[in-house]
């Protein structure tokens, strides 16, 4: 019913598009949407993505464009206000005409940007770790699944230092409650008893963290090797590191791996203190390879400013910016069907050396790596991933998702399909 | 050739120690090592080299064995390179697989031999490649330096040296302690150096053995001694020691939860005085003159980057740095507000809705000011030496000096202001027209002026609250937000218009909140207060402290 409905749909959009499209909207450029904030509370974050998408807008316009046509960036600024995006993103494709849209860090706004896409039918990249557990025909999830991120460090924690109680600490939001429920029923399946696992959440933007801090020391003074496994997002890490540093908890005693503390968060940071604590990305800027050495050299450039740092997210786009454009070479234009089908299955290089993937369920393939801060605000890389390791829309360690799966190719077309009653739900997302 | 390199080294390197205490030094490390060794010849140097060389490897396992040779030769470089591989200062050359000490400077990546101190030249990023270490590594490096520290002349270090030994209590650590006991001068680190024994008695065969050292750990508060215990009352096999270790850690529990009580009540007093210094600006501007200032927030945010700015032109002062911030922080921001009075607020007096909405927008214009100034992203404000750390009670309870500077600069600024307030003529304007504009006017005090001289100097409060933030969160132009509405709370629950009722207000709400977040979370806690104070209001209107007589009426 529903796929048949898809069907329709698609074959009507698609006859629509090369009705109009030709005479209408043959401009002689191509328009790409940029949706991050520039303002409020995420500007802290998303400003550099916006830059990085104007860099590599640039970069391929000296390439001679896409389909012999100019690319041309729309900047909007949906300044952190969830419901904004959305209204921005229709904006953007109804009044606009972009082909794709690159943006989000929030997972609540790219929540609130779904519903426009899909019934716009565009094309929508998202570039940051989030917490899973869904698949859109119209997104594309070029930041880490929790299995390219969550599961992985964990393990490394558990085989490689040998850790035996954890401690999950997280902002009182969607991606670390997520996260952190995967992550109790993973440890709970190698053996870890309830006793040995500590939950913890915080506000956004908490800014007292002696309490909590305290309760970690003792947690971790019973003779186990704890570790504390960080959600904690955005702007409450400097305080909790900067408190963590204070009482005196060193990364070879207790220590931390986060999931959101990047190149860029550090740079707010004297991080003498925090040498030895850990985080997990798929990219680092240390990353010892020509295509990075390459990529900064141009972001310093283009930026003008030696200093500045690139992090995982800009990788993201990078990858997802590219693999955009060689959809549209393949497919031969940017119709957002024929992009979405053509882009299944597409590599391009990533930054850390080797090739990443578009996946089947919209997530791509990437290394995962884990790197210990340093004192000059950089992560040595310590531990990586023998191989890359494709993207898991839907997480085999939740009771409600471990029998769903996403396949958008034909005929199954479906982002969260029961291999064991054989349907699928029916949700878009 | 080589101790002369190693004197070089050593004198250039931090740990720079007088020439006795090397002396000594070195006799001890061959006592605990049990290796002497002898004259060094040109092949052991190069043998050496070949050790080195070797640390190139991407694989950690090896790397910490080869770590863990270096340590067992003991040769006069060893401590030098143990240093320099912490701070991340030994490369190796793609080329030639050599590992050399490295300096990193504009780029350009200056090498000198590990061993015999020969500069080898300069390389650019891509021709060197970063010797790295993990936790693991750098653990093992840590301990075996500690080990070198237990004769260094600062007390303060050799305590550092026998804790930092509470991880790993072997005999040979024990059979140290011991040797070093009969020459150790200081009663703190004799002390320390005697639970390390005891600990180490604690699993002797001989279980009278195992009972006198369980008597000497009694009331102990460092965490190993009860994990110990808490072995010996699970697994021992005599059962008088069983009863004695679980007595011992009784005794322990009761004293942790005294202390925990004791670090609580801490942590209240240091997060009400954070709430105080940020609120007690706005006492004066909202409560003395009752101008609602959503810009508080940025005024503190101001005095946060004044801190930066004057780190970043100052930075060889860091120390000082904070001194020379206070009073530009409290200029900066009294006259970013006495230009919010004069040019907004007076032409909305009497106003507060209007008044509301027009600072809520200077509020966003000053932190887009600050985004296009100083970019969005956070900057590093860096903590001075002497605020960093921790003092140390005891093995549960320790209070960081950041937050005792903190305690006592809320109270201070807290003092100073009511003095201001009390015993200078403008305090007594400050008064007069908070009181009664009118009657003030008829006595002759320009209410116009006292206005604009309140407002600056709430909002310089307001700045110098900035400074202290500084050195606890983020310097984001975000920082004035997560601090607008705990101020308000504050004065509300104080009551409008009495500093006194502030300084009670901050503390109470701290010390509540802190209490509370063990039980409900942090989440939990911070609704919990939310709910509180609004009932409170229910109840008391006025807060804690009203205003009483004729002019509270009047308002």
């Amino acid at each position: 019913m529903k796929l048949y409905k898809d069907i329709t749909k698609i074959a009507m959009v698609a006859s629509l598009a090369t009705a109009i499209s030709g005479p209408t909207f043959a401009a002689d450029t191509i328009k790409v949407g940029i949706l991050h904030s520039l303002s409020g509370t995420m500007a802290i974050s998303e400003t550099t993505l916006k830059d990085t998408m104007l860099m590599l807008i640039e970069d391929q316009n000296k390439k001679g464009g896409v389909l012999g046509k100019q690319l041309e960036a729309v900047v909007v600024d949906p300044a952190s206000n969830w419901p904004l995006f959305a209204e921005k993103a229709r904006g953007l494709i109804e009044k606009d005409n972009v082909d794709a849209i690159f943006g989000s860090w929030t997972s609540v706004s790219r929540k609130s940007v779904l519903p426009v896409i899909e019934e716009l039918n565009s094309v929508f990249f998202y570039p940051v770790q989030y917490e899973g557990e869904e698949s859109s025909k119209n997104v594309f999830y070029t930041g880490a699944a929790p299995n390219q991120q969550a599961i992985p460090a964990v393990d490394y924690l558990m085989n490689d230092i040998g850790v035996e109680r954890w401690v999950l600490a997280g902002t009182d939001y969607v991606y670390p409650r997520t996260t952190n429920k995967i992550l109790k029923a993973y440890l709970k399946a190698k053996g870890v008893a309830d006793s040995d696992i500590m939950i913890n959440y915080t506000p956004f933007g908490h800014s007292d963290w002696q309490t909590i801090v305290s309760d970690i020391r003792s947690f971790g003074s019973e003779g186990k090797q704890t570790a504390v496994v960080s959600t904690i997002n955005g702007d409450a890490n400097v305080p909790f590191y900067k408190e963590l540093g204070n009482q005196g908890i060193d990364a070879s005693d207790i220590p931390v791996v986060a999931f959101s503390v990047g190149e860029e968060e550090l740079s707010g940071l004297d991080t003498a203190p925090l040498v030895g604590h850990l985080a997990a990305w798929n990219y680092f800027m240390s990353v010892d390879a020509e295509s990075n050495y390459e990529f900064i050299d141009k972001w310093t450039a283009f930026i003008g400013d030696d200093e500045r740092v690139t992090n995982d997210p800009m990788e993201a786009h990078y990858i997802g910016f590219n693999m955009w454009v060689k959809a549209v070479e393949k497919a031969g234009t940017t119709d957002a069907d024929a992009v979405q089908e053509a882009i299944i299955g597409i590599t391009t290089p990533n930054l850390s050396g080797g090739v990443s993937a578009m996946m089947p369920n919209h997530h791509i393939t990437k290394p995962v790596l884990i790197g210990e801060i340093q004192d000059d605000g950089q992560f040595d890389i310590i531990w990586e991933t023998s191989g890359l390791v494709a993207g898991d829309a839907w997480s085999d360690f939740l009771p409600g998702s471990k029998d769903l799966i996403a396949d958008w190719r034909k005929p199954l077309s479906c982002g969260n399909y029961n291999v064991k009653t054989a349907k699928c739900s029916g949700q878009n997302y | 050739m080589a101790p002369f390199s190693y004197i070089n080294k050593i004198m250039k390197s931090k740990n720079f120690l007088s020439w006795q205490r090397c002396a000594s030094l070195f006799s001890l490390f061959f006592l605990i090592v049990g290796v002497f060794s002898p004259l060094q010849s040109f092949a052991k140097e190069e043998n050496f080299q070949d050790l080195l060389n070797q640390l190139s490897t991407k694989d950690f396992s090896e790397k910490f064995n080869i770590v863990e040779e270096i340590v067992q030769k003991n040769n006069p470089e060893t401590k030098f390179i143990l240093n320099a591989l912490l701070e991340g200062k030994i490369y190796s050359i793609k080329s030639t697989k050599k590992v050399v000490f490295t300096v990193k400077e504009n780029k350009k990546f200056t090498t000198t031999g590990l061993v015999n101190n020969e500069p080898l030249g300069v390389f650019t990023k891509s021709e060197v490649t970063k010797v790295r270490i993990n936790n693991k590594i750098r653990k093992k490096i840590k301990t075996s330096l500690a080990l070198l520290d237990l004769t260094h002349p600062d007390e303060s270090i050799r305590l550092d040296a026998v804790k930092s030994t509470y991880k790993s209590i072997s005999k040979e650590v024990v059979n140290t302690m011991q040797l070093l006991l009969k020459t150790e001068e200081s009663e703190v680190v004799r002390n320390s150096m005697f639970v390390v024994i005891s600990v180490y008695n604690l699993h002797s065969d001989n279980p009278s053995e195992r009972i006198k050292a369980i008597e000497n750990l009694k009331g102990n508060l460092e965490p190993i001694v009860k994990v110990q215990l808490k072995k010996l009352v699970d697994n021992d096999l005599n059962e008088g020691v069983r009863l004695k270790a679980q007595k011992a850690l009784e005794i322990i529990d009761s004293r942790i939860d005294i202390n925990k009580t004791f670090e609580t009540l801490f942590f209240g007093i240091s997060f009400g005085s954070v709430l105080i210094l940020a609120a007690i600006g706005l006492a004066i501007t909202f409560g003395v003159m009752g101008v609602i200032n959503m810009a508080h927030g940025e005024l503190i945010m101001l005095g946060a980057y004044t801190t930066y700015v004057v780190q970043l032109l100052m930075p060889n002062h860091i120390g000082l740095s904070i001194f020379v911030a206070i009073p530009v922080a409290f200029l900066v921001s009294a006259l970013v507000g006495i230009i919010i009075e004069r040019g907004i607020i007076r032409l909305l007096h009497g106003r507060v809705l209007e008044t509301l909405l027009a600072t809520f927008g200077v509020s966003l214009v000053l932190q887009q000011i600050v985004r296009t100034i100083f970019s969005p992203l956070n900057r590093a404000v860096k903590t001075p030496e002497w605020m960093s750390g921790a003092l140390e009670v005891n093995g549960i309870l320790s209070l960081t000096y950041s937050r005792m500077y903190i305690i006592a600069f809320c109270l201070i600024v807290f003092f100073i202001l009511v003095l201001v307030l009390k015993k200078t003529s403008l305090g007594l304007q400050v008064r007069a027209v908070s009181q009664d504009r009118n009657m003030a006017r008829a006595m002759g005090v320009r209410s116009n002026w006292v206005d604009a001289m309140t407002f600056g100097l709430g909002s310089g409060i307001a700045g110098i609250a900035g400074v202290a933030l500084s050195q606890l969160t983020n310097v984001g132009p975000n920082l004035g937000q997560a601090y607008i509405i705990d101020s308000f709370m504050v004065v509300v629950f104080g009551g409008v218009g009495n500093l006194w009722g502030t300084l009670i207000s901050g503390l109470s709400l701290g010390i509540i909140n802190k209490f509370m977040e063990p039980w409900f979370g942090a989440v939990l806690a911070k609704v919990f207060i939310l709910v509180f104070i609004i009932l409170f209001i229910q109840k008391r209107p006025r807060g804690l402290f009203p205003q009483k007589g004729r002019s509270a009426e009047v308002n």
